[in-house]
């Protein structure tokens, strides 16, 4: 039970903050923050699966997440018939042309292992597949942009259920996953590092300019939900009805009729949001909790035990005939893909896919503190990190307002100082992230609730 | 004689819109490539702040041109940025040896894996990106003045006649003169000086350097001294080329990390040659060839379309192709040799 304590000490005391936002701000604000949290929790068990068990830095989290959020676009908008008929047949032609591309050079280095020309011979058919396949999609993805650019220009998307789309999500992560650890896995730690993050961002660059495929820059808004709409709500009885009897208190002390409409319609309003966002909440719980359940099992299985075993002597464990490469592409892609689910998830909650949004600094960086801050190698830790550091990166800005104002009450309001300050509150985040992550790795490196692993002695 | 003019403006054209900027652009990665490879070299790890570190030292040298110019002091017809740069170097030099004292010494002396030390980088990136937030704001600030071009298109034009113009500008021709000078007192310093060679003995072989009584902790220092002067000439002359933005120098160090590694990580020749290939894959593949060939090509064979490998959009996506390219086919870069 001791080995317990930290861990529940630690979730109250998350839980009393955010309820502490709830009093003091808003609950929906307080619900908000809460799914965040969920959602970095889940990136953050992406990543600490990778690092944690198996000891691969992958910076590379903004190129799956932002995956993730594609998934979203084009397994759940309803397709766009006109652009299809305009540029659907090349879109779909030059995808066959690169897989046969792909087939053709793998072919030749598969065939002609120790031919002379190997080299040759691929640069040829990469240069030449390339050139035909601009020619065949050109006209394609013009005629497709052409068609009403101000809300469509896309081929749309499968118009699928949005909750089918987390699952292909992380399918996508998955599949960049095998492809980046095929090229980079080899590589020594800080190489790997470096070479998924540039990996990323040419995959974000790819989402941010290739505008048939989901607008680009321009965003995709109006996704639809797994949940019910505000709007909906306000206006069913039961709903209504509902908040009534909850409020009943309330009302009762309003004597004029049309106040009590007009206090109860501010209610409602106010109560249709939450509601969705608790749903919202429901949903991530589940999937966190499904989660936590199988990496938990995972973690003590033989195959946790193995994973362990490589990440702490590599060497040793390949001579001892488990096969390194392959349980690192293998892990590689499992935390890959649940950072993908959780992309999918962020974006199903904004309702909106935003490519230029996707910063390594947001989505990579403050994930890996997440990790290094929960605890590197226990699950419990890597939800903590996510809840802590995505509660100090939205709540920094108002807490530093309020602490520059405590200190500079006497100073005059138009003190040039103190307008200055004020105006950069914003950017204390990056200050506290920054040092609660030096700290945290100088003075507890192994995290706020540390790995334990429970070894029988003979 | 018609046609040597057609090829003349073809190079003409060439020089203006590709090779001038590109040797512009790589000399600035150039000297940011230097900076990561060696603290590679000799600290052994992978800096994630080096874009911040850049962008540090040049807000000093923003902040110093705003003073000297609301005094009145400056170089005429060379930009002010110039003057400040030493006390920007200063200033950047202080800042990291306060840095390694308290941040980085504890992990080297500890003997981290170099994995936990580009961790802590991270989070140095972090604060220093907020210092620089906090004191400069996230804007963009133009801090060139001075005489803006050495050579005018049109000036050029009349000078011979041609119908392209060449145009160089005096930043373009700054970087280029400040490059030279930087680099080779640079590589001057670490192969004919004494602590030059003990600083590649060190990255070499560091428990042997140990033995032969080099002073590590002078080793370090030095490191650093020069790391500052990297940074802040590189991050300067980048802001005077085009602007100083604090989000612009943290994207600017993934091309940088890819120049570095490109070049052969721990080999400076090689990552001062990697900046220069950076760059020129950048402009290159990303420039529309259109005026190009209708100078040089017979008029029925003129090309319609851009005739651009790839849209500039995709600027940064060759550099880091280019990367997987040479980590996939050469991880230990293009240009290996000797460490320093």
């Amino acid at each position: 039970m001791r080995n317990y304590f930290n861990i529940i000490a630690a979730y109250s005391i998350m839980l009393f903050l955010i309820i502490m936002v709830g009093i003091f701000q808003s609950w929906s604000i307080a619900l908000s923050i809460l799914n965040y949290c969920l959602i970095s929790a889940v990136m953050t068990m992406g990543a600490n699966i990778q690092w944690g068990y198996a000891g691969l830095i992958n910076f590379g989290i903004m190129g799956y997440t932002a995956l993730g959020g594609l998934a979203v676009v084009l397994v759940s908008v309803a397709p766009v018939p006109e652009a299809w008929s305009a540029g659907g047949l090349n879109i779909i032609g030059s995808l066959i042309l690169i897989i046969s591309l792909v087939l053709i050079v793998r072919f030749f280095l598969k065939k002609y292992k120790n031919h002379k020309y190997k080299n040759y011979f691929i640069t040829f058919s990469i240069i030449f597949g390339v050139i035909l396949i601009r020619f065949v999609a050109f006209p394609g993805i013009e005629a497709i942009e052409a068609v009403n650019p101000a809300k469509t220009g896309f081929l749309g998307g499968l118009g699928m259920p949005v909750l089918f789309s987390w699952i292909i999500g992380a399918i996508f992560a998955a599949g960049l996953a095998f492809i980046v650890g095929k090229i980079a896995l080899g590589l020594r730690a800080d190489y790997l590092a470096i070479a998924t993050l540039l990996i990323a961002e040419i995959v974000v660059s790819i989402i941010k300019h290739e505008d048939w495929l989901a607008r680009g820059v321009k965003n995709v808004i109006g996704l639809k939900r797994p949940v019910p709409y505000e709007i909906d709500l306000q206006t069913s009885p039961w709903f209504i009805n509902l908040v009534e009897k909850l409020h009943q208190g309330k009302l009762n002390l309003l004597s004029s009729v049309s106040d009590k409409k007009d206090v109860l319609n501010q209610l409602v309003i106010d109560a249709s949001s939450v509601y969705v966002k608790l749903c919202m909440t429901g949903l991530f719980l589940t999937v966190v909790i499904i989660l936590l359940i199988l990496t938990q099992k995972a973690l003590y299985s033989p195959w946790g035990r193995k994973m362990r075993a490589i990440r702490d002597n590599e060497e040793a464990a390949g001579a001892m005939g488990k096969n390194v490469v392959k349980e690192h592409l293998l892990i590689f892609i499992l935390g890959s893909a649940i950072v993908g689910l959780a992309g999918a998830m962020m974006v199903t909650n904004d309702g909106l896919f935003t490519p230029g949004s996707y910063r390594p600094m947001r989505y990579t960086f403050v994930i890996w503190v997440m990790v290094i801050v929960g605890g590197t190698g226990n699950n419990f830790g890597a939800i903590l990190g996510g809840f802590v550091v995505w509660f100090l990166w939205v709540e920094a800005g108002p807490i530093a307002l309020y602490l520059i104002n405590f200190f500079t009450t006497h100073l005059d309001e138009t003190n040039a100082l103190k307008f200055h300050l004020i105006e950069s509150a914003p950017y204390f985040r990056f200050l506290m992230i920054g040092v609660g992550l030096l700290v945290i790795m100088r003075y507890r490196p192994k995290g706020l609730i540390p790995e334990k692993i429970n070894v029988k002695k003979i | 004689m018609e046609d040597n003019l057609e090829l003349l403006n073809a190079v003409i054209l060439l020089l203006n819109y590709t090779v001038i900027p590109a040797i512009t652009y790589g000399s600035q990665l150039a000297l940011g490539a230097i900076f990561v490879t060696l603290i590679y070299g000799v600290l052994r790890f992978a800096n994630f702040a080096t874009g911040d570190m850049m962008s540090f030292g040049t807000m000093f040298a923003v902040l110093l041109t705003y003073y000297f110019q609301s005094v009145g002091v400056g170089l005429g017809f060379l930009p002010t940025a110039l003057l400040t740069l030493p006390l920007a170097i200063l200033a950047m030099i202080l800042y990291m040896l306060f840095i390694d004292k308290f941040v980085f010494k504890y992990y080297r002396i500890s003997k981290s894996a170099p994995v936990q030390l580009a961790m802590v980088s991270v989070g140095v990136m972090f604060v220093t990106q907020a210092i620089i937030r906090i004191i400069i704001g996230p804007f963009d600030r133009r801090f060139m003045d001075g005489e803006k071009f050495i050579l005018k298109a049109s000036e050029f034009k009349e000078m011979t006649g041609l119908s392209e113009g060449l145009t160089i500008k005096s930043t373009q021709a700054i970087t280029l003169v400040v490059t030279i000078i930087l680099v080779s007192t640079l590589f001057w310093f670490l192969n004919k000086t004494k602590t030059g060679t003990s600083m590649r003995a060190y990255s070499d072989n560091e428990d042997l350097a140990l033995l032969s009584g080099i002073d590590p902790k002078k080793v370090v220092m030095i490191t650093w001294i020069i790391a500052g002067f990297l940074a802040t000439v590189g991050g300067v002359l980048y802001g005077l080329d085009k602007s100083y933005k604090p989000f612009v120098y943290f994207n600017n160090m993934l091309p940088i990390f890819a120049a570095a590694i490109v070049g052969g990580i721990g080999n400076p020749y090689g990552a001062f040659l990697g900046g220069y290939v950076i760059a020129f894959a950048e402009i290159l593949v990303t420039y529309a060839y259109k005026k190009f060939f209708i100078y040089l090509l017979p008029e029925f064979l003129e090309p319609d379309s851009l005739v651009q490998l790839l849209s500039t959009d995709y600027k940064f996506a060759v550099s880091f192709s280019i990367l997987v390219i040479v980590l996939l086919f050469r991880p230990s870069g293009i240009f290996e040799g000797k460490k320093i």
